[in-house]
This record gives C-alpha cells, structure tokens and sequence, in this order.
C-alpha cells in the first residue's frame, strides 16, 4: 500500500465518494489516515459531507475553512502540506473535477515525486456523457495529467448512475475501464460497487471498492 | 443517445438547449449555475453554435435581444443575484415579443445572499422582476430529466406564444446527479415572419422595438400580448398530481420542495392521514383552476417553499382564500427535511397523527 492515493477524474466521476470511503477501508484495517479535500471546483458536495462518519473512524479530515459555507472561494486549507510532511500518517487525496481542479496538485506534485510513494487513481464513469468514448475518456486523462504534472498510475472503474444502478451497468462499467486501461498502459485498481448493490448481488470481481454514499438526497 | 447517462442537473438543461436548436448561448459565471456556462463553452464550439462569455450579466441578455430579434433561439443562464441586473433586458424581450429561454438556478438572498439553494425569487420570476405589464412562462423541474425535458418546453412554448420562458430551477436541480435519458424532444416550428433577417423579396422591414411614441398604441400592444397570455392560461397549465384521489389535505410545492414533500406524505399516509400534493409544474400559468377545484374537499392546504411565503399568495388566490392555507418553509440557502413536513401535515390535519 503506497502511502499517498490520489483520486482525480472528471467532474461527476465519483472523486469524493471513492476517497471517503477508500480512506474509511484503510482506518478499518488500523492505518493511520487523512484525508485531504482538494476540492476547489464544487461548491455543493464535499468530503465535509461525510464529516462525522470519518471522524467516527478515526480518519482526520483536512479541508477549507469555507467549505459548505457561502464563500464561494477556490481555496485548501493551509494544513494540506501534512500530506507531505506528515509522514507518519497515510494520506487520501481528494482532487476537484477536470484540469481546473487538478491545477491545485501542481504545488504538490515535485514532493509528492519526490517522496515516490504514491497511488494516482484515475475514476472513470462511463455513464458520464463527456467520458463515455475511449477517446473522450483519454482527453479529460491528458488534460488532467498535463494540469498537475503527475503521471496517472492506475485506473479505478466506478461505472454508476446513481441510486439506479444495477449489477449490469457495473459490469458495463468495468469492461469499459479495461479497455480504456489497456489503451493507457495502466493496471484498473479498484471497482467501485454501492454498499445497497453489493449486499443484494453476488460481484465476482476482484478490488472491489465498497462505497456507502455520503449526502444522500433520499428524496 | 437513447441509453441513460449520469448528468447534473446544469449538464443536463444545457445538453438539452443544444439538443432543442440553440445554438447562441450568452452567459456570466455565477454560482450554483456556472456548470451550464462551462459545458456551453465546450459544446457549443464543437455543434458550431456561439458560446459568448458577456463582460457582464446586462450586455449577456442584451446578446439574447438580439439573437432572438432574427429568430434563432437563444438562452442566458444564471442565478439569483444575476437574474435582477438581467431583469430590464428580459422586460426589453417581452416588450418586443421576442422568444428566448433564461435559466435561473437560485441561491438564497437577496443582495448577494449566499450560494446554497433557494426558491426565493419565486415573486421575481412570476410577478415581473422587470418594469411593465408583462409575464414569462416560468418552468418549475423537479428532477435532473425534468431539466431536460422542461428545457424542450421552454424554448417551444416561448416561440408559440412570442414570449420569453424561465427555467426556475433551486441550486439543488443544478447541482444534483441523476440518470437521464437525452430524448431528442419535438421541434415545432412557429411562424417568424417578424424576424429581423432582411428585407429578401419583401417590400418594407421588420422593426423589432418595445417603444412607442403614442399611449394609444401601447396599450393596443399590451392587450395584444395578455390576449396571448390568456391563451397559454387556457391550454399550457403543467402539474402534477400525487395521491390527490382521496385527499382531505393538499401540499403545494415544486422542485426540490415537491421532492421532500413526497417523501413526507408517504410518512403520513403511512399514520392514515390523508394527504397528497398538486405540484405546479408552470409557475405561470399557475394551475389555479386543480387547486379551486381541490379546495371543494379538502380541508386544508400547505404551501411548502424555500422562501419566507411566496407561492402561498398564489395558492390563497387560486381558493379563493376558502380554506386555511399553511406555511412549512426554510430559507436563507436551507432545505426543509421530510418530518419538518411530516409535523406541519399533523398540523394541518388538526393535532391528530
């Protein structure tokens, strides 16, 4: 297990739901975690949501004082630079949507090479309409490789479409990000599957990823 | 694409925009609605359409005058604090009976307010917002295919009736993720022989112009236009109607407030009150004539809202103020939860659970 995982993708992909509970896995098998919201594309849905289930597993949550409030401002907190030098700790990296949100990586990314220890996750959705080709899926991957001057380094499949999803778009999904994978030369890591779906049917995929949704509208 | 895909609420009603035609976008970035400026940004390049980025909310609805002055469908978005610098031009557009589709996807106010959801410029959208006698028809989604779908309507019924149409969506629409299915929706065409595309082989021009030097002629003007309003008041009412069969108390509310609603009249179905809901889907025309007839048997009504009182107005007009009509509301950028709901119908319904 590298000590820093970063997750990056398009917008909607499923960034903030994949690092919540990939961070919450890691407390469960007793690591020391935080989390680190980079987030300064999203002015509605954030890691914050999940706040007290993180805190409930122990994870530390770093995120901007003005996050979930009504200043509409693109900023970190200062205490992201633990991600760094707090070595002690292992560290989930939640990166805002597209190039704009990767940008903020860039301040980070000659340490975070530096340090050679790290997870580069691309989240692909081929539900979302902007990722849903090869070719358009690859777009988005170089335009955020080129924003933050760090390599991707796996790829995890969360092919969803909200509280619909079934065991087929999964798969679908799946498929999809191996293709995609093999074009790009890069191992799919994880398979993100919703908690709801995974206790109703059997899965016969490795890595799967349990996601327990964070700010669920149940209406 | 005939297959479902995931897409926010401002993906959505701005992939649906092009779907419909539009092809002249003019915008300004604005939170919660800044999605739809950035997808326009990279479509529309790509269909061949123009996507303009204003040097500010009045010069962007000034491009919407005209475009919509030739014909061609255009749109601007934004929310809240933006749609009051753009109210004098969409007076302009009704006053010129120009067709054109403005999005509003509000945040809590007024002044600058703040960036979460609201439906607090329900007066603004349905009552004027701009100076003079006129209305818009104002589209009320409550759902991400709503957005889609409404998008369709607003651009349709704003050609039949020569009128600009709002999209009155809460940050929450803009913002939410859902599953959605791109139907490519109907594209009626409509007589445009006033658009202002040259004289061809014609004789005389077309003027596209909201002023007049004579009273007398104004106000032939004005009665022309509420003639027309009259008629969309007759045949373009939209709602729905759930568990209204049996209903001894009726909720009236739209997008997400509609959503929370249901949710709570489910709860409340499930102790025996009977309770169900009239979701107005056009704001304008308000659908005055289902609650009238909805207050022959019901005892009481609650008008769920994300303002301080808005619609509720509507909803005591429409009755005739004949029974009580309750208020459960949130504002300031809050959304109210189902057993808020919950205890306004035990209310409404006497005490008794």
């Amino acid at each position: 297990m590298k000590r820093i995982t970063l997750f990056s993708g398009h917008y909607g992909s499923g960034k903030t739901n994949a690092s919540v509970n990939f961070a919450v896995s890691l407390a469960k098998s007793g690591k020391k975690v935080s989390v680190y919201d980079m987030d300064i594309v999203n002015p509605y849905y954030r890691t914050l949501d999940a706040k007290d289930r993180l805190n409930a597993e122990g994870v530390h949550l770093v995120v901007s004082g003005f996050a979930n409030s009504n200043v509409d401002l693109p900023s970190v907190s200062a205490e992201s630079y633990a991600m760094i030098h707090d070595k002690s700790r292992y560290a989930v990296v939640d990166i805002g949507g597209d190039d704009r949100g990767a940008l903020v990586l860039g301040r980070f990314s000659e340490e975070i090479k530096a340090e050679n220890d790290y997870e580069f996750i691309y989240v692909l959705n081929k539900f979302r309409p902007e990722t849903r080709d090869i070719e358009s899926a690859f777009e988005v991957f170089n335009e955020i490789e080129n924003a933050c001057k760090i390599k991707f380094t796996a790829i995890m499949s969360n092919g969803n479409l909200g509280k619909e999803t079934t065991k087929s778009d999964v798969l679908e999904g799946l498929e999809f990000s191996k293709e995609f994978a093999k074009k790009v030369g890069l191992p799919v890591k994880y398979t993100g599957v919703w908690g709801e779906l995974l206790d109703k049917e059997n899965f016969d995929i490795n890595n799967i990823l349990r996601l327990e949704l964070i700010n669920y509208l149940n209406f | 694409m005939s297959e479902k895909v995931l897409m926010k609420g401002n993906e959505a009603l701005a992939e649906a925009a092009i779907m419909a035609g539009c092809k002249h976008y003019f915008g300004y970035p604005i939170t919660p609605q800044t999605e739809v400026a950035a997808y326009m940004a990279k479509k529309m390049p790509k269909v061949g359409g123009v996507f303009l980025q204003a040097e500010s909310e009045v010069s962007a609805i000034n491009m919407v005058i005209g475009v919509a002055a030739t014909g061609k469908r255009a749109m601007t978005s934004s929310s809240s604090p933006g749609i009051s610098l753009k109210s004098e031009g969409i007076s302009y557009l009704a006053g010129c009976e120009l067709p054109a589709l403005i999005v509003n996807v509000q945040r809590g106010g007024p002044g600058l307010g703040g960036i979460q959801p609201s439906q607090s410029d329900y007066y603004q959208a349905t009552k004027g917002g701009g100076h003079g006698d006129y209305k818009l028809i104002v589209l009320a989604p409550n759902s991400v295919q709503e957005m889609v779908d409404l998008t369709f309507k607003g651009f349709d019924l704003a050609e039949k009736y020569r009128m600009p149409a709002m999209l009155l969506c809460d940050g929450t629409m803009g913002q939410m993720m859902e599953p959605v299915l791109l139907n490519q929706g109907e594209i009626k065409t409509y007589d445009k022989s006033w658009a202002t595309t040259g004289t061809g082989n014609h004789e005389g021009r077309n003027v596209v112009n909201s002023l007049s030097l004579n009273p007398e002629e104004l106000e032939v003007w004005n009665h022309r236009r509420y003639d027309r309003y009259k008629i969309a008041q007759e045949n373009d009412v939209m709602y729905e109607e759930y568990l209204m069969d049996d209903a001894e108390i009726c909720i009236v509310a739209f997008g997400i407030a509609s959503r929370v609603s249901k949710n709570a009249i489910n709860q409340a179905r499930a102790k025996g009150i009977k309770v169900g809901m009239i979701r107005p889907i056009t704001l304008w025309p308000f659908p005055e004539k289902v609650l009238k007839k909805a207050s022959e048997k019901c005892k009481a009504f609650i008008s769920v809202e994300l303002n301080m009182g808005q619609m509720i107005d509507d909803v005591r007009l429409a009755i005739e103020c004949s029974k009580p009509v309750y208020l459960c509301n949130r504002t300031g950028g809050m959304i109210m939860s189902p057993e808020e709901v919950l205890a306004s119908i035990i209310k409404a319904n006497g005490g008794n659970e």
